[in-house]
């Protein structure tokens, strides 16, 4: 049961040594594995709104970014808005394309292998008669997702498929889509 | 012969566990040729058939007979302590002091279930493993079999012969042919070295201990029990039961990627026996590869499941088991609940532990394990008695 084997000389920008430490020590201390990730968001005009990420609490402490990260959601013309930023939908399969593509190079460098390219296409399924109140059987959110991807490494197909396999079983944003989270939302 | 005082408490009978927490139609998962104790192998005429309950029973009454073992039968611990230089014990039928202790109580005490399972709505019956004994003790109607290692794969296909409808719920599973090339799975994976591998031959010994079981059965037609097997008889597949609420059950909507992750692991399993057979010289002793179809998955599997609307009438949570550890007092439990050891040697001076998932090999929890563990672990045992320090 090897892998390409283990070959130092594989650079996928991925720190395995560090991600491993961490794993180790975080096993050791599971309560500085217990984070909080956070955004903000300002509502701007019409469905256009602003968000910003900042701060998140982790390693038992309130812990800063380099820089704020900020996002304009809006929705498309024919949706008679502005435009003015892609729709929140839209992150969804952002977050869900760059978790498990992230998720692949990492494995891949744990797994020795080196990667020349990777990309994706995602898609979700959506039927509006659900947001519109049209049809009270058509669900809100997306009917499906298809993600397709393309990868070009130093491995064999079946490799290749076992590192995205693996990288959807360790996946946050994956888990997020597949599983029911509770939702609480209040009015401060 | 080591010579060593001891005697074997058991809480039962022999085979206590297999008299009275297994179901009726259950056989070995090993064939009749690997359940090898140190001097008592298989002498029959059906070395590839599955023992039966009772004829597993009787196979461990013969050998606790043949080697006179000292079983006290009867006699439940229900405290375990140590004291000066040994343990003490607390039992139905009296005290014990010992120098040495070795805990084999197994692995499978407790029938898991997941924290939801309250919220499964009143009218709908719940049934674990241990409960479990033949398809007419429930009522007519759909099942919903929480869990697809061998467990629930045997259920589901019971159960759905029965004529009451299956819903099998598969999270991780470890998909397995019964016959590979004309041989059995046990007989390559012993050949090939697999089952003798140790726990620190393998990258995350932990990893390595929580594998589910492979998804096999012992039938007396040597047949396959996977997924593909089980929905071409018509039981139907969704992903894993994520939460029951408002008396919806919830299915997690990644169905696909734990049959593709089986598919990939049975595909290097395969390629490396494969690749064993012609390094030794097998491949004209044998039949030729072949790989298995992949995991069938309905394009859209259902990710929920009305269970107030009399469809399913039971469910079964074939969601794993785990150790009863209740009686033991002395502080080597892990803050998962499990007993901390280094290949069986638990640190606790004079405290072993046997029997458990790839305790010291990947065989360990099989019967064919028992022998090799038993001899390294009572080197030790002697040799601390000796007033030796081993590791």
């Amino acid at each position: 049961m090897s892998h390409a084997g283990k070959n130092t000389k594989v650079d996928n920008g991925v720190n395995v040594e560090a991600l491993l430490g961490a794993r180790e020590a975080l096993t050791a201390a599971p309560e500085a594995a217990k984070f909080t990730w956070r955004a903000k968001c300002e509502w701007l005009n019409g469905v256009h709104s602003h968000s910003t990420i900042e701060g998140f609490y982790g390693l038992g402490q309130e812990q800063s970014r380099k820089k704020k990260f900020t996002f304009d959601a809006d929705h498309p013309e024919v949706f008679a808005a502005e435009d003015s930023g892609a729709t929140p939908v839209e992150y969804v399969l952002v977050a869900l394309a760059s978790c498990l593509t992230g998720g692949i190079a990492a494995v891949a460098q744990n797994r020795g292998i080196q990667l020349r390219s990777v990309s994706a296409t995602v898609e979700g399924g959506m039927d509006l008669q659900g947001i519109l109140g049209i049809d009270r059987d058509v669900r809100n959110g997306f009917d499906g997702i298809k993600v397709t991807y393309n990868i070009d490494a130093d491995a064999t197909p079946e490799e290749i498929r076992a590192l995205v396999a693996q990288s959807q079983k360790r996946s946050a944003v994956y888990d997020v889509i597949t599983n029911p989270t509770n939702v609480t939302v209040n009015v401060a | 012969m080591r010579s060593i005082d001891h005697v074997v408490l058991e809480r039962g009978e022999v085979g206590n566990s297999w008299r009275t927490e297994r179901w009726d139609s259950l056989r070995l998962l090993t064939p009749n040729w690997q359940s090898r104790l140190p001097g008592f192998g298989y002498d029959g005429n059906d070395p590839d058939g599955f023992r039966t309950t009772p004829e597993t029973i009787g196979f461990l009454e013969r050998y606790a007979e043949v080697i006179s073992a000292p079983v006290q039968t009867h006699t439940r611990v229900t405290s375990l302590r140590r004291v000066d230089d040994g343990y003490e014990l607390a039992t139905t039928e009296g005290g014990w002091r010992c120098r040495t202790v070795v805990l084999a109580s197994g692995a499978c005490n407790i029938a898991r279930t997941p924290a939801f399972a309250d919220a499964v709505p009143p009218g709908i019956r719940t049934l674990t493993p241990m409960q479990y004994r033949y398809p007419g003790q429930l009522d007519q109607g759909g099942v919903l079999v929480v869990g697809a290692s061998a467990t629930g794969t045997q259920l589901a296909d019971e159960i759905h012969r029965s004529g009451r409808p299956v819903t099998l719920s598969a999270g991780e599973h470890i998909r397995a042919p019964r016959v590979y090339r004309g041989k059995d799975i046990q007989w390559w994976m012993d050949k090939a070295g697999v089952l003798d591998e140790r726990d620190d031959e393998v990258d995350d010994v932990t990893r390595a201990r929580r594998v589910p079981s492979l998804q096999l059965t012992g039938s007396p037609e040597r047949a396959t029990l996977d997924l593909n097997a089980l929905t071409a008889r018509g039981v139907k597949l969704t992903g894993p039961l994520a939460t029951i609420r408002g008396g919806k059950a919830q299915f997690s909507g990644s169905l696909r990627n734990q049959c593709a992750l089986s598919d990939l692991k049975l595909g290097r399993l395969l390629d490396t026996i494969d690749q064993w057979a012609t390094v030794n010289g097998l491949d004209c002793e044998v039949e030729p590869p072949h790989r298995l179809e992949p995991t069938r998955v309905e394009d859209s599997p259902p990710l929920g499941l009305d269970l107030s609307s009399g469809e399913i009438r039971t469910i079964i949570w074939a969601t794993g088991f785990r150790p009863d550890y209740s009686w033991l007092e002395s502080p080597v439990l892990d803050r998962k609940g499990y007993i901390r050891h280094d290949g069986g040697i638990v640190p606790s001076p004079g405290m072993y532990l046997m029997g458990m998932p790839f305790l010291r090999r990947r065989k360990s929890a099989l019967i064919d394990g028992a022998g090799d563990d038993a001899r390294d672990l009572s080197a030790h045992l002697a040799a601390y008695l000796a007033g030796a320090h081993p590791r």
